[in-house]
């Protein structure tokens, strides 16, 4: 089959890849680009292990083709952390025990990440609305919607002393 | 000797037993960093893919090849006619029965594996195997497990005919596999011909899968030059999957190292050895390339290890004021077309004779028939313990169905039924001694914590208002940490579990186990353990688990057996090693070792915590200045052999709001009550809490895994299979109480599984407790909308 130049931004750098026409974009990121952290779980856009941040938008890659990420920002959980430091979604889902055996936990971030953006003060039952296209087995997700809650509080007070600065 | 601020500030370094430490796995998982089976890249390697049956029940007349060999990349086709020169075209089960590896002249379930694929891509083998042709002649098919018995029903299992046992004593029909009884069947019946009341239901556990994110897989590495086999895989048990491998392979074990890495989830679903790792590794020997397979999530719910199924009339005899004389349980077990029950090889049936549960139950009889069916094989313990849900779940609701009859309050009549606290260590009926409990304080405290007559009054208004609210109760007793060698095994090798603990000179520590975590954490507690029994910080100690070449062998991680079973032995470990640094420090301190003891993280002289050498500072003597006579280095390996099971305990309580006119079930309120013994890290303990209790929502309101006539599959991905999201998950509320296992080194006694046993009676009770003054006594699971409607509409409710 013959194969397709794709060149997109990946985690801020831009990235060039190979590709058939019909591959999908999770393949791409994880075995040509080699990021292994998002998952793939059920192939169906339900369990949302493969979320990653597309154009400022919460999208499974394993219903996306990879060639439709032409000129694309994408963002996986492997460009969340910056400078040596944690994002506050990652320092609380690790303070909260929001994750059990890891599986889901890069698509959750990506989601809580754009989820935050959208929705800066969430309720709990916008939380539980907002993440309830990325599915956890372990934890119940009573510490996933705790961790959000903190990563929420941090960002809105790193925002504020941004603004007041 | 009240302990000093000093003393409680060395203690609180340690983060030992009973620190709600922050997990030590988090790091690499919140960074994309964790390694599961499908991250594994190796040079030259190439994937599998399977050719599956379409059919449920049909021979296979014809496999071309010819096609799919063509396409370029792809480098082999694998048929059973291939295997079968190996002798590996078919494989031992946990079940003691076989399973075909690749399908042998029939197929006896949808799906089933019929030819691999190995091509140099992923997406090439996928084509691949879509270019295999398979000629097939349809066969009849039996679904309902009643009907397998029938007298004309066709034989699933050809290779049997004439066997009259396949692992488990003798067999009454050619689809029959075995008869498992337990407790005395005369004077049971005896019981129920004389007693006041006796009630009776047909209750059924319905087929569902564990379903983990991440599906099974497996990378098998074959090294021609060295002769050695790597494997890695998603296994619980990575120890005996190298010994089923030495055995099916010839290789010698030495040669053969197990890896597992992290693992996404396994629930019970990544303990058996699946056709799809056994051609993945013979694939490997056969090119002497690494071979990867990684199973799609249809393929995931299809074929591997499904759990339950188990078809159960229920029956209690008792006297008119509630009190239980007598049980008796019979089950029919669908095992699907190969017996792959993950059991102990003198535990067809698993644990189920536990269903007594936690009621003083003078006189019982179970009985379970297993038959085949053209199923998905498997029966793996969901989330429990070997066949423990199926016990709790048939006990917490004839419990109730035997309240409703006799109109006793259901909390009340398993006030009157419970074992006493001071009736511990408690023979069962049915051969076991619960080691500990104490079921009345646990209820009384959740029935306070939710205004439990409140409740009851709420609900009777709402009733003369014709809405519908129900309360539901459990009070279990788990069996789990299986388990004592004398009674526990599988393929004759003893479920124990071990620890190797090795303190470097400096004073850290490595220590490694026979277990494996998929997400319980174990790195971050079992180091919590060593902290405390050997005044090592956490920190410095590095745990490890899942690679057999490093691990002392151990059973793994399943059945809620790791705290229980590995967690001891870590203790014992623990010990030994402070057994010698005693010994030096007595020789340091030029005292006897009856002047010491032990503060929190030294040996001093007693009465005198000046005179005092630190575990650092005896890790360190022991590499360099020891007693006379004494062997350098300070290390120690144990293999635990508990002396029984342990059984955690818990009081639950659910209320639900049924909307009339839809069926909806809303669940308002989940207070959950756990009494796991000794707590060794709160948080993760109620994380597991969270965990079972969503997985046992799952269960009771909405999976199954269904079938038509033909043996079709309704329902097979994330599409129609039930995985809760965070807005069915109601908000959890948990508590605990504390009674130390006496048996344990550390009093522990296994949490994980307790809340989805414990839980899934809980949810149907509420629901049927909604329906109850409608008549209604039982519903088989799942709760759905749909199926509550359905009764409702049967009711007349909308009339």
């Amino acid at each position: 089959m013959s194969k397709i130049q794709v060149s997109f931004n990946l985690n801020g750098e831009p990235v060039e890849a190979l590709v058939e026409p019909r591959e999908l974009l999770i393949h791409v990121l994880r075995e040509q680009l080699n990021r292994t952290g998002s998952h793939i779980g059920c192939e169906t856009s339900h369990c949302g292990a493969c979320t990653v941040d597309f154009n400022g938008e919460s999208v499974k890659s394993c219903t996306l083709f990879a060639v439709q990420a032409q000129g694309a920002e994408v963002v996986t959980v492997e460009g969340l952390a910056s400078n040596g430091e944690l994002h506050p979604l990652q320092q609380a889902f690790m303070d909260n025990h929001g994750l059990q055996c890891g599986y889901c936990t890069p698509g959750m971030l990506m989601r809580g990440y754009r989820f935050l953006q959208e929705n800066p003060n969430p309720s709990e039952a916008e939380i539980r609305a907002g993440m309830s296209g990325n599915l956890c087995r372990c934890t119940g997700y009573q510490n996933i919607v705790k961790s959000i809650q903190q990563a929420a509080a941090a960002l809105g007070e790193s925002d504020g002393e941004a603004k007041s600065a | 000797m009240a302990a000093t601020a000093e003393d409680i500030e060395r203690k609180d370094k340690l983060e030992g037993i009973g620190c709600s430490r922050k997990r030590k796995e988090d790091p690499r998982f919140i960074q994309g960093q964790g390694t599961y089976i499908d991250d594994i890249k190796l040079p030259g390697m190439v994937y599998g893919a399977l050719v599956r049956s379409p059919f449920a029940h049909a021979r296979i007349k014809s496999i071309n090849k010819e096609k799919a060999m063509e396409l370029p990349g792809v480098l082999a086709v694998l048929t059973a006619d291939d295997l079968k020169p190996l002798g590996l075209h078919w494989m031992p089960t946990l079940g003691g029965d076989v399973q075909a590896v690749l399908a042998d002249e029939k197929v006896a379930f949808q799906l089933q594996e019929v030819a691999f694929v190995i091509a140099t891509e992923r997406y090439i083998a996928a084509d691949g195997a879509e270019l295999v042709e398979v000629e097939y002649e349809e066969l009849p098919v039996i679904v309902d497990p009643h009907k397998s018995m029938d007298k004309d029903a066709p034989v699933i299992r050809e290779d049997l005919v004439g066997k009259d046992e396949v692992g488990h004593g003798k067999r009454l029909h050619d689809n029959h596999i075995f008869t498992w009884e337990a407790g005395d069947e005369d004077s049971t019946d005896a019981v129920f011909d004389k007693a006041d009341v006796v009630v009776r239901e047909n209750i059924l556990n319905p087929r569902v899968h564990p379903c983990p994110l991440e599906t099974c897989g497996c990378v098998g590495s074959f090294d021609k030059v060295k002769g050695q086999l790597t494997v890695y895989m998603t296994s619980q048990a990575p120890h005996l999957v190298r010994t089923v491998l030495a055995m099916l392979s010839g290789i010698p074990e030495s040669k053969i190292r197990v890896v597992t890495n992290d693992i996404g989830g396994g629930f019970g679903n990544k303990v058996p050895v699946y056709p799809g790792y056994v051609v993945a590794i013979v694939a490997s020997i056969v090119l002497g390339r690494p071979v990867k397979w990684i199973e799609s999530r249809i393929d995931n719910i299809s074929t591997t290890g499904f759990a339950r199924d188990y078809h159960g009339i229920g029956e209690l005899a008792a006297d008119k004021k509630g009190r239980i004389q007598a049980l008796r349980f019979n089950v029919l077990a669908d095992h699907g077309a190969f017996n792959s029950h993950v059991s102990a090889s003198k535990w067809p049936a698993g644990l189920f004779s536990i269903c007594t549960g936690s009621y003083d139950i003078p006189t019982a009889y179970v009985k379970v028939d297993a038959v085949y069916t053209n199923k998905a094989p498997g029966g793996v313990a969901y989330r429990c313990s070997l066949r423990v849900t199926e016990a709790i779940y048939l006990i917490e609701r004839m419990i109730d169905v035997l309240a409703q009859k006799l109109d006793i309050d259901k909390a009340e009549i398993r006030r009157r039924n419970f074992v006493k606290a001071d009736q511990f260590p408690y023979n069962t009926s049915l051969g076991w001694t619960l080691d500990s409990g104490d079921y009345e304080t646990a209820l009384d405290k959740v029935l306070k914590a939710v205004d439990y007559e409140g409740l009851r009054k709420e609900q009777a208004e709402k009733r003369a208002r014709g809405e519908l609210m129900g309360i539901g109760l459990s009070t279990f007793t788990e069996i789990v940490g299986a388990g004592p060698t004398k009674a526990c095994d599988i393929l004759g090798i003893g479920l124990f579990d071990s620890c190797d603990i090795r303190v470097n000179p400096t004073g850290s520590c490595i220590a490694r186990m026979g277990t494996q975590t998929q997400g319980q954490g174990h790195q971050t507690t079992y180091a919590q353990i060593i902290a405390t029994e050997l005044g090592i910080p956490s920190e410095e100690v590095q745990i490890e688990e899942g690679d057999t070449d490093k691990a002392p062998y151990g059973a793994g991680t399943w059945g809620s057996r790791s705290t229980p079973v590995c967690g001891a032995a870590i203790a014992k470990a623990a010990r030994k090693i402070r057994d010698k640094a005693r010994k030096i420090a007595a020789h340091l301190l030029e005292v006897s070792e009856d002047d010491l003891e032990w503060d929190v993280d030294r040996f001093q002289v007693k009465g005198v915590p000046d005179q005092a050498k630190t575990m650092k500072e005896i890790a360190m003597a022991a590499y360099s200045d020891l007693p006379e006579g004494m062997e350098h280095g300070l290390e120690a390996v144990d293999y635990y052999d508990p002396p029984n099971f342990t059984f955690p305990f818990g009081a639950y309580v659910c209320v639900v709001d049924i909307d009339p006119a839809t069926g909806e079930t809303k669940i308002r309120r989940f207070y959950a009550l756990d009494d796991c013994g000794t707590r060794i890290n709160d948080m993760i303990i109620e994380g597991q809490v969270h965990g079972g209790l969503t997985e046992a929502l799952a269960v009771a309101m909405g999976q199954l895994v269904g079938f038509d006539e033909g043996g079709n599959l309704q329902g097979n991905s994330l599409m129609d299979y039930f995985l809760p999201t965070a807005v069915e998950t109601p908000h959890w509320e948990t508590d605990y109480t504390v009674t130390p296992s006496p048996h344990h080194p550390l009093g522990a006694k296994g949490v994980a599984e307790s809340p989805h046993v414990g839980g899934i009676p809980c949810f149907s009770n509420a629901v049927i407790d909604a329906l109850s003054h409608l008549g209604v006594t039982h519903v088989d699971m799942p709760h759905t909308a749909h199926n509550i409607w359905k009764k409702l509409h049967e009711l007349g409710v909308h009339e």
